[in-house]
């Protein structure tokens, strides 16, 4: 048995990681507002590679400093916050949408389907997935939109396999049986037992999904295969700060540290639902 | 065993026969011709469609594809649009340094890992627990290139210390053999750490909850209960029984060891197979895409069945079960 003080931790995992999603979703939808400086800068040459904490010559003051452009590097990161939460969160709906879909419908009708159906999981589940992601992406003209797809497209087999799985064990619970036996319909059953039963592992594992996802998009975007710039992501912004690595650091730094963040809270929060 | 091990091999051969099949349509589909390319913009239309003759695009897919494979299944697997050399060749002579990078990334990272998470299913101080936890998490959770990106800033821009990218120095032809050897592994250093402390904190999440599951089975109380030394304990009990699942972690992870060796060699400019694939992309050179996925996936596909073998002789009761069934 854990102990209480093991508990309270736990539960202060799950509350610290969603405080900190939250935290991270904020910045993203209030980005225009919460930093008084313009994404570009119009005397390029006097802001730029300005360290952190730095006033420019305008007496802007810039809390994570200026990249070679002389754009506010804070002001990119937040909206780029939009970017990679949204694109890391619409990949996961679609791949959870997916998985939960072969998943249910495999494990609910059993037989020659669900063979044929998870046999397809497996299959797909033991192609490379980076491999797939760089044929993709480095094949179409880069795009969030083509990111999307592919991540959403290449994530929902381990959802899958999970639903499958729980949906089995659940099908032959008595209360499944007893619902089967008052002429629920498949339907019904689908809706009313076999969901709801299984929301929270479905959510975890969502959750660890989102934070991997984010991770694969600002790495393809690294790659140059993600989202373009001038518009900001966190991947485009650490391939960038490569680039000035010696003159400023900080430039890489700072959206990597946010990425690890919003990881680190993902795994926090799916965790603490597993466990439960 | 065997007739699983014969559906596994069969199941194994139509993953790799189904990648091979995927990328060779994707290829297809994809804009960007590699002829183009290859003969650059002043290339009179005669000469272009003299070029797709030669390389056999001119013919239907299903031909192409078909040749292909016929080809393939004789070892022969193209020759590189870009380099005129044999698709393998090329692959060959790249394979060498990841095969060093990853195979020693293992051998690191599942002996640290294992270290922290046994520390953390045994422990019975739950601060040390959560602090090892938020370790191992933020090392899963950084990605390869931010942390390659980091360590060259600390350890080349900073300390001064190492090398930032490539496989050896510049002058490496003229160093004697100790000095080279010595510049190999400077080289060696940060694409290895990146690898190792990324890969350490999965493995260590993993055995944290095995040993937690294994800790509360009765034949672990029943042997603290008797006396035995925490040690024994852990190493004949806890370890033994955690060993099945790492090894099943292991062959499940290629894949991924395998695409986060392609971001590490992006950022350090190690000249590997996934250096070799992200080129050959970018140049459609449709040859040495097509071999390296082949090649990759076979090899992902035989780790997992070395994997699980590896796991069937790790926990006797995987054969018994087989036996039953």
């Amino acid at each position: 048995m854990p102990s209480r003080e093991l508990r309270l931790s736990e539960g202060a995992g799950i509350r610290g990681g969603l405080a900190l999603l939250m935290l991270m979703a904020a910045v993203a939808v209030f980005a225009p507002y919460l930093s008084g400086v313009p994404v570009a800068q119009p005397d390029v040459v006097g802001t730029r590679f300005l360290p952190p904490f730095a006033t420019d010559l305008h007496r802007v003051w810039h809390f994570l400093g200026t990249d070679r452009l002389g754009r506010d590097v804070w002001t990119r990161l937040a909206f780029g916050a939009r970017v990679s939460l949204s694109v890391g969160l619409i990949a996961v709906a679609v791949s959870t949408v997916i998985g939960v879909s072969t998943g249910v419908f495999a494990g609910v009708f059993g037989g020659r389907p669900a063979h044929l159906l998870m046999g397809f999981t497996d299959f797909a589940l033991a192609i490379p997935r980076v491999v797939l992601l760089l044929l993709l992406a480095a094949l179409w003209r880069p795009s969030a939109i083509l990111v999307v797809c592919v991540l959403g497209l290449t994530g929902w087999m381990s959802i899958a396999r999970l639903v499958y799985g729980e949906t089995r064990a659940l099908m032959a619970r008595p209360f499944v049986e007893g619902a089967i036996a008052l002429g629920a319909g498949r339907r019904r059953l689908i809706v009313r037992h076999i969901l709801p039963n299984q929301i929270r592992s479905v959510l975890a594992a969502a959750t660890l999904g989102v934070g991997q996802a984010i991770t694969l998009e600002a790495g393809l975007s690294f790659l140059g295969l993600g989202v373009q710039p001038p518009a900001a992501s966190w991947g485009n912004m650490i391939a960038s700060g490569r680039d000035t690595v010696v003159n400023a650091p900080w430039v890489g730094a700072a959206p990597g540290i946010a990425l690890v963040l919003v990881v680190v809270a993902c795994t926090l929060v799916a965790e603490g639902l597993e466990e439960r | 065993m065997p007739a699983s091990l014969a559906v596994r091999i069969f199941r194994g051969i139509a993953v790799v026969f189904g990648v091979v099949t995927l990328t060779f349509l994707l290829l297809q589909l994809a804009p960007g011709d590699p002829v183009l390319r290859l003969l650059g913009a002043t290339a009179t239309p005669e000469q272009i469609e003299a070029q797709r003759h030669a390389l056999g695009f001119d013919r239907p897919v299903l031909l192409q594809y078909v040749e292909w494979l016929g080809r393939a299944l004789h070892g022969d697997l193209g020759t590189s649009i870009v380099l005129g050399r044999p698709a393998l060749q090329v692959l060959g002579q790249a394979w060498p340094a990841t095969a060093l990078l990853v195979s020693l990334s293992i051998l690191l990272s599942y002996p640290i890992g294992i270290l922290i998470g046994v520390v953390q299913g045994t422990t019975r101080k739950p601060r040390l627990d959560t602090a090892l936890s938020v370790l191992s998490v933020a090392l899963n959770a950084l990605p390869g290139y931010w942390l390659g990106l980091m360590l060259v800033i600390v350890c080349t821009y900073w300390l001064r210390m190492l090398p930032a990218f490539g496989a050896a120095g510049l002058d490496a032809d003229f160093l004697s053999t100790w000095d080279a050897l010595q510049d190999r592994l400077r080289h060696l250093i940060l694409p290895l750490t990146t690898l190792t402390l990324i890969g350490a904190g999965g493995v260590a999440r993993f055995m944290r909850g095995t040993i937690r599951d294994v800790s509360g089975a009765p034949f672990v109380v029943s042997a603290r209960a008797k006396g035995l030394p925490p040690s024994r304990v852990i190493v004949y009990h806890l370890l033994r029984n955690g060993l099945g699942p790492v090894l099943t972690l292991l062959g499940l992870s290629l894949p991924a060891l395998f695409s986060g060796a392609v971001f590490v060699e992006a950022i350090f400019a190690w000249p590997g197979v996934g250096q070799v694939l992200v080129q050959a992309v970018l140049a459609r050179d449709f040859p040495v895409v097509m071999a390296a996925t082949t090649v990759g996936a076979f090899l992902v596909v035989l780790g997992g069945m070395l994997a699980d073998l590896g796991a069937w002789w790790a926990d006797p009761r995987l054969r018994t079960r087989h036996a039953e069934s």
